[in-house]
């Protein structure tokens, strides 16, 4: 029987869900001995392979590039988990939803900024900062989501928890103390 | 005071008469989730969380507002009602900006804690876009409208137990918002003594006290350089008397 192959997606989030992956430590070892990791943004992988069993998805859907990889990993996964409380709820990622026109914002970062060097987005020719949707949402806003992983991040415990659960083809069952927003 | 027998969640207890479910249960050892009922104030039953169903009564009843009667058989963990709370739960996240992770309140949040305990672990409803400023005017404390699930908590200890009665509530609907005197900014209100019992009645992140975000923490680090310094002073004067 070939090994689970297994993807770790990277929306609008700070990373930090990726790091408590990581905290997982030598558990690690054992998953890689365990599953086939196709897709993660610590593996240099350039497009979302087909027939993947497991997606993790950190981060909400705050451009068009989320949306696209997003609905490109719906279609070729058979388990999607929305990976923290971006993916989860929109979290910090979606804290500018209240303020309006997203065009404002990024004026304010590009062009309006001190910082900003140049005055506008960087490269606007070819367009490589993708657009901004108007509004920020969750993962299931968008997709099926078959898991909810909670936490800001989710701490590596409640990672294995998961994994493994999804992994031996049940259902995650979360403890309370395991299911904590924030 | 006369007993009155009755059942929870299969339990047999005798309670005094008066009492309400949710004491009652207590009695029982069995926990009924809530929001808006805090010991030592009136109640209200306005947060609907610890609805429970009574055998005979068609309509589940919340047990804060529920007095205990003879042979009553409660029950107050049925698939309907966890149904009920999961609903009432995601509405509130979904209608304010609840955000665990940017929040004073958050580890200590009795809306973050229901949301763990009746495993609500994602919100099938969608935020309102709406923008709603912060009041820091109090030179102590503040209030995050967006943070507030109505339970008025604060404004029955402000005038039950402080009986300042500075806080009130305004608004209908969506619009429901707290209201400081007749509607001024609260570091304007007279009737106000900067007791912070709203801040301690307060179930979540909407009434915090000033300094406490991590952004704001402040350490008093000169206190021990300051205080060596002192000595030394002194010590001087010693010797030169």
């Amino acid at each position: 029987m070939s090994k689970p192959r297994v993807a770790t997606v990277w929306l609008a989030g700070c990373a930090g869900c990726h790091m408590s992956f990581l905290d997982l430590d030598e558990w690690l070892i054992e998953l890689a001995q365990a599953v086939d990791l196709v897709y993660s943004p610590i593996a240099d992988v350039k497009e979302f392979p087909a027939d993947v069993d497991v997606t993790l998805v950190e981060g909400a859907v705050a451009n068009a590039d989320n949306l696209e990889l997003l609905l490109q990993l719906r279609e070729r996964s058979k388990i999607v988990v929305a990976f923290g409380d971006c993916a989860v709820h929109g979290n910090v990622s979606a804290m500018r939803n209240p303020l309006g026109d997203p065009g404002e914002l990024v004026a304010e970062a590009y062009r309006d900024a001190v910082t900003s060097l140049h005055g506008h987005l960087p490269d606007p020719e070819n367009g490589i900062v993708p657009a901004l949707l108007p509004r920020v949402m969750p993962a299931h806003e968008v997709v099926r989501v078959d898991a909810y992983l909670p936490g800001c991040p989710p701490s590596a415990d409640r990672i294995r928890t998961a994994v493994e659960a999804l992994l031996a083809g049940t259902s995650p069952e979360l403890a309370p103390t395991q299911r904590r927003f924030g | 005071m006369a007993g009155v027998n009755l059942k929870i969640d299969g339990v047999e207890i005798e309670a005094p008469a008066g009492e309400n479910l949710m004491q009652a249960a207590v009695r029982a050892g069995v926990r009924v989730p809530g929001l808006c009922q805090l010991d030592g104030l009136s109640v209200v039953g306005a947060c609907r969380m610890c609805m429970v169903e009574i055998a005979g009564t068609p309509r589940p009843r919340p047990a804060c507002a529920t007095p205990v009667g003879e042979s009553m058989d409660v029950h107050t963990d049925t698939p309907r009602l966890r149904e009920h709370r999961r609903v009432l739960l995601e509405m509130l996240f979904a209608e304010g900006q609840h955000i665990c992770a940017a929040c004073v309140a958050s580890g200590a949040c009795e809306l973050q804690n229901l949301a763990a305990e009746l495993g609500v672990d994602h919100v099938n409803f969608t935020p309102p876009p709406t923008r709603l400023e912060m009041d820091l005017s109090h030179p102590r404390f503040g209030y995050d409208p967006s943070r507030c699930v109505l339970c008025t908590r604060c404004v029955r200890a402000c005038a039950e137990v402080e009986g300042a009665f500075t806080w009130g509530v305004a608004g209908r609907g969506r619009e429901t918002h707290l209201v400081a005197d007749l509607g001024v900014p609260w570091g304007e209100a007279e009737s106000c003594t900067s007791c912070g019992k709203c801040v301690s009645a307060c179930p979540v992140g909407a009434l915090f006290e000033k300094g406490t975000s991590v952004g704001e923490r402040r350490v008093p680090r000169a206190l021990v350089s300051t205080l060596t310094a002192r000595r030394e002073r002194e010590s001087h004067r010693e010797v030169l008397k």
